[in-house]
């Protein structure tokens, strides 16, 4: 064994996850100059970029969810379902509290929506992790539910007609300095929904957490090793338990910011939505064996997958199913990418751990 | 270790079917009690003028085919590749896009075409799921994610080869292997399981398949130093896996005479695991049980015809689904077991137990 | 609980279906003491530490450890650490994924909020102290096995327990490691820890070791100061028989002549993980590839079995060219391969006894003739006896089974094959002395039988016992080549230490 110097100011290189990060920013930022360039028009506004946020603020809610269960080893393929009927049970909720104003109606609506995330996080959390049940098996189990609930509910569509929950959903946070001048001189600001702001929010915290918090450690810790993790002292079914219910949480969230969005609820909403946020984490470069991955990669994979509906959208190809391909071409192309790069970084430890061995 | 004779005691068998076992004759117990009737079997003519038989066992084993076939694929695939094809109702989708359009090609549907178009659906989907294999097996990719991608745009593709919404093909021979064949009152579809069900037992008792996929999918580091080819064998379970998913794509093509790309073979993914799950199979792969998983699909089809005899509203029979679901694996978990055998002996023994403890003080 | 005691066990009882693995077991640990606990495969080594550790739950018994009033409830190693026992195992059990530092502090902190600075200043202060080659930020993964076992040890140490157990800590170290080792477990001695020294080397034992407690079977037999033990009365209450086979062991030097015909030859062979080497095996010979850790000594081995990707190269079997490119290759040409790593490459963990003993034998038969049922049982029955493979049944997952059954089962798998040549790489590591006999034994008698065996061990002894030629390596690349006067061990040292290359 050779004894390196301990430097003290050398740089690390960049871990696995880092490294996947890096290259979904470097992808998203080529794919979003080249919509620029070649589409020119609404690319280069602000209000662009902002309404990417407005229009996918639950999906980034939903994919930092997603990133953390995966993080920690597991799946949680409920938080679609959970989105679904969260939206409609407050849509009906708001409806029917008969005062038209209140704004107790609005935040017993949002507790709603967290408790209803809460109630599943905890029941799938539980399962998984102190009965030793397959997370995919529970949070498909717990799609069934969300989804069959939700009929149950309403089979037909419910739309919100809660003045002061509509009221409140109008507002928006306009920057100014940030807006373009239209044709006839006035000056329109961007205009960013409470939605995007509380994704936003999201991310931050969830990337504090992950980060610098204890809880956030140790569910890397459970999903580098879990034998491992159990032996460094880690309560291991707790952190499981908690990563859940905190995925079932922030569905609750989502649903209630993708009912700010649009405010009415139905059988379809957020439908295989599940697997939009599983594809963004993934473009982000969380892997699903767990132990790798970053919040903020995840949510540039969910810019990524905006991005490119956007310019469908606004493209000839204005069809669903191009769509659809263009989504799977896409995931295509970054899990190919991941496999080769870790792939050769592992032959290049290999090699670097026999130079050392030999020294 | 204990100093136990060899040979004493076999373990394995019927234990890992106990519990589908178990769930399945408390549903047929319960229907019973429910409504003897629901087991009641008839005769009826249907629309081509054949007579076939009716009642809901019927239905149920006619209406579980699709699935119980795509978990018996399924099963090889999570015992090789420890992980699951998220994408076998997309890849279905276009098996049935590729049927129809070869039909379609021609004038008239013959037995003749009839082969060409089923040989064309299996080329077809084979390419599909080695695809998936590919990435599973050379590239290492987790299965889910590696068929993530075909999940998301595989009923794209379909739309995308027949070009319209729900192509129809209408001929008797096709109405044949969707419904029944004149003559025989059993529906066809059940013919596909058994076929699918035969060809899969004499490929296990004329190969080693079990041994190697078990071997792969324990440890296949360890297989390879056996000279087992890994990427072989995780290869091939999507090979099968393919000629099972064609096989379902074209028994749900037949039984509606079209093929719509947006509810053919729907969800049927999520079922196929569960079914694989039910049957008592680790999703983590291994040693597994192609019997159980279709004792899996049957229970889950079982359920869904249940729920609709007793006037469950259809769209709303996912979240009955879901809570037996739970049950059932509630019921498989060895730490529920545990727990259930540590009270059931507090219960009987309390009192012997407590006190051989303390003599061994 | 005697004054000086930090951890007393007393009458420890534990059951596993079919097997009793710790019956009525006593055990005392006194402030700043190196204890060694030895006993056979399957003695109750790691059942004991597991229960200690909180991995397992005791069926009967007590625990008292020093600062803690009455009987310490341990159910978990989150227990285990806050009563002051830390343990460090044979199998990292780091997280590969975090880094050193993080390591070192991961829970046992104070506080939901994380200090990355603290720690880093932390961790490299302790790395320092102990000399550990490391960088805190470094992620665990790129650091080698030895420095992953060494940041284990740190973390230990760090928690100031009063009850440090290093279980078989060494198996992965190369010699200078292991001083370094005991080096710090002194030092740790002094400041009061008490040490549970678990280990299958006898002469790490005799090196460190204050006291010394043997278990057989589940049960206590005794526990002895190092002084009073002589090394061969240890293996005799280890194995809880007379000396008679040790002075077997000692009339072992029989071996048998090699005859003439060239079995394997090799010109230059190399793979992704070794240089060219020249290697050649006569029928009925007896040889062994020796050298530090690292030195190159499985990589060859595995380029001959093409478990790596062979670059390049001649290989002739029987004097006719063959090509081996991957192990299927081998295995046709009559090459039969034990793994160095047990667990990784070698069992199959979930299958049964008698899947894992005839699947070598299956996959040379071809895919398309599989073994019938009775054929595969016969086969399984009739190896389990020859080697007194230790299992409930043949349907036994083979996991289950102790580590020293667990080898017997692969080397079964292999003499099913009738190889002509059979390569061992650690046959013996991990495993108890009287298997470790067994299949020395079997080694020679193989080559009586006219097969030709590389056999490789750490122990040098081992080796001198049974080959008649001995390869030494030093950096991947073969520089000496000694049999008959030059196999002495101050020889093989020599060589490995400054032989010149070939």
């Amino acid at each position: 064994m050779s004894v390196k110097q301990i430097g003290k100011t050398r740089r690390e290189p960049l871990t696995d996850s880092q490294l996947l990060m890096t290259i979904t920013i470097g992808i998203f930022a080529v794919m979003y100059a080249a919509a620029m360039i070649f589409m020119g028009g609404g690319f280069l506004r602000t209000q662009q970029f902002f309404d990417l946020l407005n229009d996918n603020a639950a999906l980034i809610i939903i994919s930092c969810a997603l990133t953390i269960v995966m993080i920690g080893g597991g799946i949680n393929i409920s938080v679609g379902g959970v989105i679904g009927l969260t939206v409609m049970a407050c849509a009906l909720y708001l409806n029917g509290t008969g005062i038209q104003d209140s704004t107790l109606g609005i935040v017993v609506t949002f507790l709603l929506a967290l408790g209803i995330g809460l109630a599943f996080g905890v029941l799938q959390g539980f399962l998984i992790s102190y009965l030793d049940i397959q997370p995919f098996i529970v949070t498909l189990a717990g799609m069934f539910l969300s989804r069959g609930l939700t009929t149950m509910l309403s089979v037909n569509p419910v739309k919100v007609t809660h003045e002061g929950f509509l009221a409140l959903v109008k507002n928006r946070l306009a920057i100014p300095w940030l807006g373009y001048t239209a044709k006839n001189g006035n000056l329109i600001p961007a205009k960013l929904e409470i939605g995007a702001i509380v994704a936003l929010v999201v991310v931050v915290l969830v990337y504090l957490m992950l980060r610098y918090m204890k809880l956030g450690r140790h569910i890397y810790a459970l999903g580098g090793n879990q034998q491992s993790a159990l032996m460094l002292g880690i309560n291991v079914k707790r952190t499981r338990f908690i990563s859940y219910v905190i995925s079932g949480l922030l569905s609750g969230l989502a649903g209630f910011v993708f009912l700010m969005h649009k405010p009415a609820g139905n059988a379809s909403v957020a439908m295989r939505s599940e697997m939009d946020a599983i594809a963004a984490s993934i473009i982000g470069g969380t892997l699903l064996t767990g132990g790798v991955g970053n919040v903020i990669g995840t949510f540039f994979g969910t810019m990524i997958l905006a991005t490119i509906q956007k310019i469908i959208a606004l493209s000839p190809l204005n069809e669903s199913w191009w769509q659809e391909m263009a989504n799977g071409a896409m995931l295509g192309l970054f899990i190919l990418l991941q496999s080769v790069i870790l792939g050769n970084r592992g032959k290049h430890r290999k090699a670097d751990l026999q130079t050392v061995q030999k020294g | 270790m204990s100093e136990r004779s060899i040979g004493k005691k076999k373990s394995g068998g019927v234990g890992q079917l106990l519990i589908p076992l178990v769930a399945l004759g408390i549903l047929l117990l319960f229907n019973l009690i429910r409504d003897p009737g629901f087991y009641s079997i008839g005769v009826a003519v249907n629309n081509s003028g054949n007579k076939v038989l009716t009642g809901n066992i019927v239905s149920i084993i006619d209406s579980a085919s699709e699935l119980a076939i795509i978990a018996m694929g399924m099963t090889l695939v999570t015992a090789a590749c420890g992980g699951q094809d998220i994408s076998v109702g997309a890849v279905g989708t276009i098996a049935g896009s590729i049927f129809v359009k070869t039909l379609k090609a021609f004038p008239e549907v013959t037995f003749g075409t009839l082969l060409l178009a089923i040989l064309a659906c299996c080329a077809v989907t084979i390419l599909f799921t080695s695809f998936n294999g590919t990435l599973v097996s050379v590239f290492k990719i987790q299965p889910m994610i590696a068929t993530l991608i075909l999940f998301s745009c595989g009923r794209s593709i379909a739309y995308w080869i027949v070009g319209s919404a729900t192509p129809q093909v209408d001929s008797p021979i096709i109405s044949a292997m969707g419904m029944t064949i004149p003559g025989i009152p059993i529906p066809t579809p059940i013919f596909g399981v058994v076929l699918v069900g035969l060809i899969l037992a004499a490929i296990f008792r004329l190969t080693t398949l079990r041994l190697y996929t078990e071997s792969v999918g324990v440890n296949q580091g360890a297989a390879r130093l056996n000279g087992i080819n890994p990427v072989g064998i995780k290869m091939l379970s999507f090979v099968i896996l393919g000629i099972c998913v064609a096989v379902a794509g074209i028994i749900g093509t037949s039984r509606m005479g079209q093929v719509s790309h947006k509810t053919l073979l729907i969800d049927i993914e999520m079922d196929a695991i569960l079914a694989v799950a039910i049957g008592g199979n680790n999703l983590g792969g291994g040693r597994f049980k192609i019997s159980g998983s279709i004792l899996g699909a049957y229970i889950i089809q079982m359920l869904t015809t249940t729920l609709l005899a007793m006037r469950v509203d259809p769209v709303n029979i996912k979240a009955y689904k879901a809570i037996v679901i739970i049950v059932i694996v509630m019921a498989g978990s060895p730490v529920v077991k545990q727990k259930l055998t540590a009270l059931w002996h507090r219960i009987r023994f309390g009192g012997a137990q407590a006190a051989a403890s303390k003599g061994v003080n | 609980m005697q004054d000086d005691a930090v951890l007393t066990m007393r009458g420890i009882c534990k059951q596993f279906p079919g097997t009793k693995a710790l019956n009525n077991v006593d055990f005392t640990l006194r402030r700043g003491e190196i204890h060694a606990l030895m006993g056979e495969n399957g003695a109750g080594k790691s059942t004991l530490i597991k229960v200690l550790t909180g991995v397992h739950e005791k069926d009967g018994g007590s625990i008292h450890v020093d600062g803690i009033e009455g009987e310490a409830h341990i159910h978990s190693p989150q227990d285990a650490q806050n009563a002051g026992i830390s343990t460090v195992y044979q199998e990292i059990t780091l997280c590969p994924n975090l880094t050193v530092a993080e390591n070192m502090f991961i829970g046992r902190t104070e506080g939901q909020i994380v200090h990355w600075k603290d720690y880093e200043k932390k961790a490299a202060a302790i790395l320092n102290n102990l000399g550990i080659p490391a960088r805190p930020k470094q992620e665990l993964s790129s650091c080698s096995l030895a420095v992953q076992q060494m940041v284990a040890i740190a973390r230990a140490v760090d928690m100031n327990c009063k009850v440090l157990i290093l279980d078989e800590p060494t198996s992965s170290l190369d010699e200078k490691e292991v001083e370094m080792l005991f080096g710090l477990m002194r030092d740790l001695k002094k400041r009061g820890v008490g040490i549970i020294f678990v280990t299958h080397f006898l002469e790490q034992v005799y090196a460190v070791s204050d006291r010394i407690t043997v278990l057989r079977n589940g049960e206590l037999v005794g526990e002895y100061l190092v002084q009073d033990l002589p090394q061969v009365e240890l293996v005799a209450k280890m194995m809880g028989k007379d000396l008679n086979d040790m002075a077997e062991l000692e009339q072992f030097g029989q071996k048998s002549a090699p005859g003439d015909e060239m079995v394997y030859e090799a010109e230059r062979l190399s793979s992704s993980d070794s240089r060219p080497f020249n290697f050649r095996i006569r029928k009925g010979e007896v040889n062994g590839f020796t050298g530090l850790l690292g030195s190159g000594r499985s990589e060859s081995v595995r380029a001959i079995f093409g478990a790596d990707r062979v670059t390049g190269g001649r290989v002739k079997m029987h004097g006719k060219e063959v090509k081996i490119a991957k192990p299927h290759d081998a295995m046709k040409n009559g090459i039969g391969y034990l793994p160095e790593d047990r667990k990784r490459d070698g069992i199959i963990a979930d299958l049964s006894v008698r899947d894992n003993i005839i699947l070598a034998m299956q996959v040379m038969k071809g895919f398309f003739k599989p073994m019938r049922r009775g054929e595969m049982e016969q086969f399984a029955d009739e190896y389990i006896k020859a080697l007194s493979i230790k299992t409930a049944s043949q349907d036994t997952p083979v996991g289950s089974l102790s580590g020293g059954n667990q080898q017997k089962v692969i080397l079964a798998r292999w003499l099913l094959t009738h190889p002509d040549y059979l390569i061992l790489d650690e046959p013996t590591r991990g495993i108890d002395v009287g298997t470790k006999l067994e299949i020395q034994k079997l080694v020679l008698k193989l080559a009586e039988e006219n097969m030709s065996v590389t056999f490789i061990s750490s122990e040098i002894e081992e080796m001198l016992r049974t080959c008649s030629r001995l390869i030494v390596m030093r950096d991947r690349s073969i520089v000496g080549e000694l049999t008959g006067d030059e196999l002495t061990q101050a020889h093989v040292m020599k060589t490995i230490a400054g032989g010149e290359r070939q």
